[in-house]
């Protein structure tokens, strides 16, 4: 049961296209997850419906212009990636789309502490990373610009009292001061976007105290 | 002569005769069903010329927009097995076409879109679940047409790309809630069906 939700202007910005593509990668992720936020989306993409069919104002095509799409038809379908299907694993199918696979497939490194990152390739507006924080263990210190979503994968974070299961997503902004702590019992993964480099602070992060933020 | 069109697919009338709108739905059918190039002859004269006129309001020039908007047109034929008339209106399917090529060509960006959810081969949309999110996409569109002009516009722009995120007020104005729960069924419905 997923309790928080993608907010109306992002769902609306993802409808609109003006989002870098670390946040669509977000909103892909957790739509893949959340009916109630894809609904939503899909009420967006409605009012673009609307924009295109009544209120754009229409450019003529060339004279050939059908001719030459059937034939663009008749050359069969273009090869690309199809959309992704619903798939087996933790991973949502546009992040494994990233990723090249699901878990197995994530290529780890250390940052401190135990905590792990894997960057996904995505735009340099801003960055997607998927992080691994020990169960019990706080994600490290550090700085973020500008907004920053984070989105439990597989066990759950902990912060400011409040607990975010798989498809929970925490906004953040740049003047929030926070430190998700991974739940006892489970390993989490995440993903964090960034509208801003993610920097950690120090090799060394505190050494989380769960218990007395609960 | 409801007969020799399905019962979702035939246009509906909406307030007086001489305001009426096709849904398009029936073309698409016949399109998925028949590869009915009339029917797709009738989509192309609608659409192509929208669509092109959205990529140039979105910075494209004349000759990408063309070439763009006749793969958004070849998309649909190859795709028409993908619509689902109980969560869009054939305009919403195109948008989100031709949006998403927008992205392709015109910032050089991977677009990562959500899972697929669509009907199988042993299940169907309700047609009563279609027919009420054409009708509920027709008010929609009424209602955007009727807003004051310094609103709709504003919505305009968000749509073009003209404004970031940050922007755009969530608020929207329009009457989004219960095409919301119409789609938010059809979902429900769908998940039922794939299990």
């Amino acid at each position: 049961m997923i309790r928080h939700h993608l907010t109306d202007d992002i769902l609306l910005a993802y409808s609109a296209a003006t989002l870098p593509e670390a946040f669509n990668l977000m909103v892909a992720a957790h739509v893949s997850l959340c009916d109630d936020c894809r609904a939503r989306l899909e009420a967006f993409d409605a009012v673009g419906g609307a924009v295109l069919d009544d209120i754009c104002d229409s450019v003529g095509m060339s004279d050939g212009a059908l001719a030459a799409t059937m034939a663009l038809i008749a050359g069969g379908p273009p090869v690309g990636v199809p959309r992704a299907a619903r798939r087996a694993g933790v991973l949502p199918a546009p992040l494994q789309d990233y990723v090249g696979g699901d878990l197995d497939a994530i290529q780890w490194r250390p940052v401190g502490m135990g905590v792990k990152q894997a960057i996904l390739p995505t735009s340099k507006d801003a960055a997607a990373r998927l992080l691994l924080i020990p169960a019990g263990a706080a994600m490290p210190d550090h700085g973020h610009g500008g907004l920053e979503m984070t989105m439990a994968l597989q066990g759950a974070f902990i912060d400011a009292g409040e607990r975010f299961g798989r498809g929970d997503v925490e906004v953040a902004t740049a003047d929030l001061a926070h430190t998700p702590i991974a739940d006892i019992g489970e390993d989490c993964i995440c993903l964090a976007v960034t509208d801003a480099p993610l920097k950690f602070k120090s090799l060394l992060p505190r050494i989380a105290q769960p218990f007395l933020r609960i | 002569m409801i007969g020799s069109l399905s019962a979702w697919g035939q246009g509906f009338v909406n307030g007086t005769q001489d305001n009426a709108r096709p849904d398009w739905v029936s073309q698409v059918e016949r399109v998925r069903d028949h590869q009915d190039r009339e029917a797709f002859a009738e989509l192309f004269r609608h659409f192509a010329p929208r669509v092109k006129g959205f990529l140039m309001k979105s910075g494209a020039d004349a000759t990408l927009a063309e070439e763009c908007a006749q793969d958004v047109m070849a998309t649909l034929w190859n795709k028409a097995h993908l619509f689902d008339p109980a969560r869009a209106s054939v305009a919403t399917w195109i948008f989100t076409i031709a949006r998403n090529r927008k992205i392709d060509l015109l910032r050089k960006q991977r677009r990562p879109e959500p899972e697929d959810l669509s009907w199988g081969p042993e299940a169907e949309p309700a047609q009563d679940d279609a027919l009420a999110l054409q009708q509920e996409s027709e008010h929609l569109r009424r209602a955007l047409s009727e807003l004051p002009d310094a609103q709709r516009e504003l919505i305009e722009r968000a749509y073009f790309g003209d404004l970031s995120h940050s922007e755009i007020a969530a608020e929207t104005g329009l009457p989004l809630g219960t095409i919301k729960s119409r789609i938010r069924l059809a979902l429900d419905r769908l998940r039922h069906a794939m299990r």
